[in-house]
């Protein structure tokens, strides 16, 4: 069981509280717990990815276990601690601003 | 008794105003999709119930929301809650977002790139509804002007888009520029006599029209002028800020430029300046009286640098002669200290009897005229800066 937390803004598109928890089949990497997401919540489809290229929005940021995953290969392992449901894959809205 | 819906667009969320006829009090609700920038919102004719709504956000992208309720509940096209969130044959839905130009040889016509500030090519990239214009016959059809500027149909409800390609592979697409705001499709007007003809307008490319239900279109810029270009004739590449019409005149258009205020007497074929006696002719929204054709609405604006009211007056301006001759009309309106700007898509009217008018401000101030502009009161006075007004006259 994968543990996401979204952002207020894509918890309210998504009709949720909270975090989010994912079966994830296979390996769990980013790719496959944004298409579970997604396959579960399909109005998030384009708000954290690319409809057609499938990359990362340039202001959404992945963390997980204090370590900025946003760089990683998509298919790269997420690390144990997400996959084994203690720590939450966290998807951020960089701040921007001030 | 008969009323009126005011549809709200602001930089964070959407705000429907309602009141009757008199339209002295309002109900005010909202925000609906707090914190997210609300480019557009626009009900059906064809269905005064059915509103759609352009929702963006730097982070996230772009949405959008539909109401069959005439704003009461919202849902994204596609995905309503609770619902289904596959199709039969097991496809995830949520391709209301999805804006993909089309590159096909048949219709696209592969046009990636178009000018940037620079003067260098850059592709074209998709960044935002602007506006959203529903069909004036069926309420699951409904237009989309985005950035990058192009146009994009839906006609499932908003479900799916597809784009009317014809508009960026005509011909002037690589001249095309970005405006100060963008590059953007921020006009549509559909002929209410004759069904094939649709009016589009692109900053900083100029005004479009089509004749075949938006298949292939042409430029109708002839006799604007635009000192900012390197050819102020030229036949694209103007700052068209909004045009008008009248639904019993649809032949005759009236036209906010970056600079200049124009008219058409020929569906855009040519133009002739109509600024007369403005203080200044530069503003962003233009419309005209639900029962005067020849009545016209603007708000001035100082300059393209300084964009606020001259002197610190917010003043609407009528003609009543179809341009040339203006009459500032100030009885409501501060007339001291105001530095605030009214949008292009911020300016709508009403259809009862007594025309109601209605404006938005980037101070939060959305004001209406109940009597054609004589007089204006303040609906709210504090919303976010207001991106767009439309109103819905309701039986």
């Amino acid at each position: 069981m994968i543990r996401v937390m979204l952002p207020a803004h894509l918890r309210a598109l998504a009709h949720v509280d909270g975090e989010v928890t994912l079966d994830v089949e296979g390996e769990a990497t980013q790719r496959s717990v944004l298409d579970a997401l997604e396959a579960r919540y399909p109005m998030l489809r384009g708000t954290i990815r690319d409809h057609v290229t499938q990359q990362r929005r340039p202001f959404v940021r992945f963390f997980a276990c204090e370590q900025d995953l946003s760089h990683e290969q998509p298919d790269a392992p997420l690390p144990d601690a997400v996959v084994m449901g203690t720590e939450p894959f966290f998807i951020i809205g960089a701040i921007a601003g001030g | 008794m008969s009323g009126v819906r005011v549809l709200v667009g602001t930089r964070k969320g959407a705000f429907v105003l309602t009141s009757d006829g008199k339209r002295e009090l309002w109900d005010v609700s909202g925000p609906h999709f707090a914190g997210w920038e609300i480019y557009h919102l626009k009900g059906s004719p064809a269905d005064p119930n059915r509103l759609y709504a352009s929702q963006t956000s730097g982070w996230f992208g772009q949405i959008i929301q539909r109401s069959d309720d005439g704003g009461k509940t919202w849902h994204q096209p596609g995905t309503p809650p609770g619902e289904p969130t596959t199709t039969p044959d097991g496809m995830p839905k949520g391709e209301s977002n999805k804006f993909v130009y089309d590159a096909s040889p048949e219709t696209g016509k592969p046009l990636t790139k178009h000018q940037w500030y620079d003067g260098k090519l850059r592709p074209w990239e998709f960044k935002r509804v602007w506006h959203l214009e529903p069909s004036l016959t069926d309420p699951d059809t409904v237009y989309a002007g985005v950035e990058d500027a192009a146009l994009f149909r839906s006609t499932d409800g908003g479900q799916t888009w597809r784009e009317l390609s014809g508009l960026r592979g005509h011909g002037t697409g690589p001249d095309w520029q970005p405006g100060a705001g963008g590059m953007c499709l921020h006009t549509i007007l559909l002929d209410p006599s004759d069904p094939g003809r649709i009016y589009i307008a692109i900053s900083a490319a100029g005004a479009f029209r089509s004749d075949d239900a938006g298949q292939t279109w042409q430029p109708i810029n002839r006799g604007l002028k635009s000192q900012y270009i390197p050819d102020p004739n030229a036949q694209v590449g103007h700052c068209v800020h909004r045009i008008a019409m009248h639904r019993s005149r649809p032949g005759v258009l009236f036209m906010q430029k970056h600079w200049d205020v124009m008219r058409s007497d020929d569906a855009g074929e040519s133009w002739q300046e109509v600024s007369g006696n403005l203080p200044t002719d530069f503003g962003f929204s233009i419309d005209v009286h639900a029962h005067e054709p020849d009545t016209v609405y603007v708000v001035p604006i100082k300059s393209d640098s300084e964009h606020y009211p001259p002197e610190g007056k917010l003043r609407v301006y009528r003609s009543r002669t179809g341009g040339n001759e203006w009459e500032a009309l100030t009885k409501g309106l501060p007339q001291r200290n105001c530095y605030v700007n009214v949008l292009r898509d911020a300016m709508a009217v009403d259809s009862l009897d007594s025309c109601g008018v209605y404006f938005g401000t980037t101070g939060g101030q959305v004001y209406a005229s109940a009597d054609a502009g004589d007089t204006w009161a303040p609906i709210v006075r504090d919303l976010p800066a207001v991106l767009s007004v439309e109103v819905q006259t309701l039986p």
